[in-house]
């Protein structure tokens, strides 16, 4: 291949390119290809039969549900952390600022077995959850509570920038021509950070599907009820069934594809208000 | 004059008041989203720390001292040396081919470097057995020649790059594209070598953005669970990276020990945030001045 711009007098783009392809297909592209050919040596019947099978569909309905779920929770919340930390002043606000990215720095084993902890029946928050009849460990609410964890930073550090590049001038426009400060913000603030807002949740959801260390911990892993679909292919393959985790790491897989498809074109509306 | 500077304090007062929400309405939405923030990060932080400590210091340094905790850290320390520099190299050829040059099929090639991250760790782990394990392509051909990789150090690095791989790239495929290519040209026409261009030219203008790639890739290294417990097997003081014993102390009911060992954990997250805040600032510094 040649670089399309003849003019270009820069060194190494042969070398560099080369290995960055050769490096990508050995580490990601035909590893990627196996799980497909795994699946290929399967019957359509066996792969469907596999699929649907309920004790599948029941962790896809619970992994999805959980993930929609949190990402509401992350839209909503991350978005009124990133206007508290952009538009106002107060002591630790910097501090704060750095805390939010905790959910990528920290191990999702540590977080697993601290949210587990936290909110168990006689942890530090499950303790005043229980008498309001609020379980969290080992429920549902639990998987929702580890997927809110791990997708917050992502609807934050989404969010902050727009927030930040946001021109004040459109707003004293809007007070000058006489918007009260409830109209400012529901015509002219929303509708600017909303591709935003909407992008983080998609990363949020995309994050919360895929995750399993801060999630196993929380859910009780009962098979119908609190297993995640990541817990039930490694289940499937501790049990040497390599081809029904096969099947069902090749519909996550598709499900990841189509995710990104749909963030990639998201990032590219969301751009048009950043730019 | 006097008058004027009164004047003008009122009028801005008032204008802030239109720009800005009423004081209560600016505390509630502080103390509701710092009340969140610590619901969901600031109290688990802070019981990591407690739940080691909860039955003494004594218990605490000798959940530390533990043979299979420390051989624990010794197999992370391996994989995070391995994997990262080889993440990194790849990180400075992807991004010198992608934002200094123009082909056909780029956007394709950075969503294809992105694509690990959409990955579920899981899966990231299970590829590798597929390819590795003893029903996978190559695994009986592995198995004759006794080279193990599945269950051993070698499919956890494997793993630990797949989910560290995009790390330095993305950081510095963005940047290097703001800076265009003028720099390394005028020094090319200079006389300068190509590897000299880089050295002198290239890498001073993205060094905070290698460290940046490089920190996040390293935290996650030493921290991945999903991708590495698929391929790992579990074998006590051999293939047990820190946060499988954080798993394996903890499925014991060993819970200070469990807690002991993660907060080794916290703190690189902790030791992460700091230099990814002080290298944020230096990166701005660097704008400012340019």
């Amino acid at each position: 291949m040649k670089p399309t711009r003849k003019n270009n007098v820069l060194p190494g783009f042969g070398l560099t390119l080369g290995y960055t392809i050769f490096y990508l297909s050995i580490i990601v592209l035909i590893p990627l290809t196996a799980l497909l050919f795994k699946t290929a040596t399967l019957t359509w019947a066996d792969f469907v039969a596999t699929v649907t099978s309920p004790r599948v569909t029941a962790s896809f309905r619970l992994t999805f549900g959980a993930a929609i779920g949190a990402a509401f929770v992350n839209a909503f919340w991350g978005t009124l952390v990133a206007w508290v930390l952009v538009r106002y002043r107060f002591p630790g606000r910097k501090l704060v600022d750095s805390l939010v990215d905790l959910p990528f720095a920290l191990p999702t084993a540590v977080a697993g077995i601290t949210l587990a902890t936290v909110y168990s029946a006689n942890g530090w928050l499950g303790k005043y959850l229980e008498p309001l009849g609020v379980k969290v460990a080992f429920t549902p609410l639990g998987i929702m509570v580890a997927m809110v964890f791990i997708g917050l930073p992502f609807v934050v550090r989404t969010v902050q920038p727009v927030l930040e590049e946001l021109e004040p001038e459109i707003e004293e426009a809007a007070a000058c021509l006489g918007a009260n400060r409830w109209q400012t913000i529901a015509r002219i603030l929303l509708p600017a950070v909303t591709p935003a807002i909407i992008t983080g949740f998609a990363l949020a959801f995309a994050r919360g599907v895929g995750e399993y260390g801060s999630i196993i911990f929380i859910a009780g892993n009962m098979p119908m009820k609190s297993e995640i679909t990541p817990l039930l292919i490694i289940t499937k393959l501790e049990q040497y069934d390599y081809a029904g985790a096969t099947a069902i790491a090749t519909v996550m897989l598709a499900i990841s594809f189509l995710m990104l498809l749909v963030i990639n074109l998201l990032q590219k509306w969301t751009r048009r208000y950043t730019a | 004059m006097a008058n004027i500077t009164t004047l003008h304090n009122k009028s801005t007062d008032q204008a802030r008041r239109q720009l800005s929400e009423p004081f209560w309405v600016r505390w509630l939405l502080i103390s509701s989203a710092l009340l969140f923030l610590s619901l969901f990060l600031f109290v688990p932080l802070a019981s990591v720390f407690s739940e080691a400590l909860a039955k003494g210091v004594e218990t605490y340094l000798a959940a530390l001292q533990e043979a299979d905790t420390w051989s624990a850290i010794k197999l992370t320390l391996l994989v995070a040396v391995i994997s990262v520099p080889l993440n990194l190299f790849f990180g400075l050829a992807a991004s010198w081919a992608i934002a200094k040059f123009e082909f056909r099929g780029k956007s394709l090639l950075i969503t294809l470097i992105d694509l690990p991250f959409s990955v579920s760790p899981v899966i990231s782990g299970l590829i590798y057995v597929l390819m590795f394990g003893l029903q996978g392509w190559i695994g009986p051909w592995l198995q004759d020649h006794d080279i193990k990789i599945i269950f051993a150090a070698p499919g956890i690095i494997l793993a630990t790059i797949f989910v560290t791989f995009p790390f330095v790239a993305r950081e510095l495929i963005p940047l290097m594209e703001s800076q265009g290519c003028e720099e390394e040209e005028a020094a090319l026409t200079l006389g300068a070598s190509g590897l000299q261009t880089f050295f002198r030219v290239t890498f001073p203008n993205i060094k905070w953005g290698i460290l940046y790639g490089v920190i996040l890739c390293n935290a996650r290294a030493m921290g991945e669970f999903g991708a590495v417990s698929v391929v790992s097997g579990h074998i006590r003081g051999m293939t047990n990276t820190v946060p499988l014993q954080v798993e394996i102390l903890y499925n014991e009911y060993n819970y200070a020990a469990a807690f002991a060992v993660a907060t080794l954990l916290a703190l690189l997250a902790l030791v992460t945030l700091v230099i990814k805040s002080w290298v944020e600032f230096r990166m701005k510094q660097q704008e400012i001045r340019s």
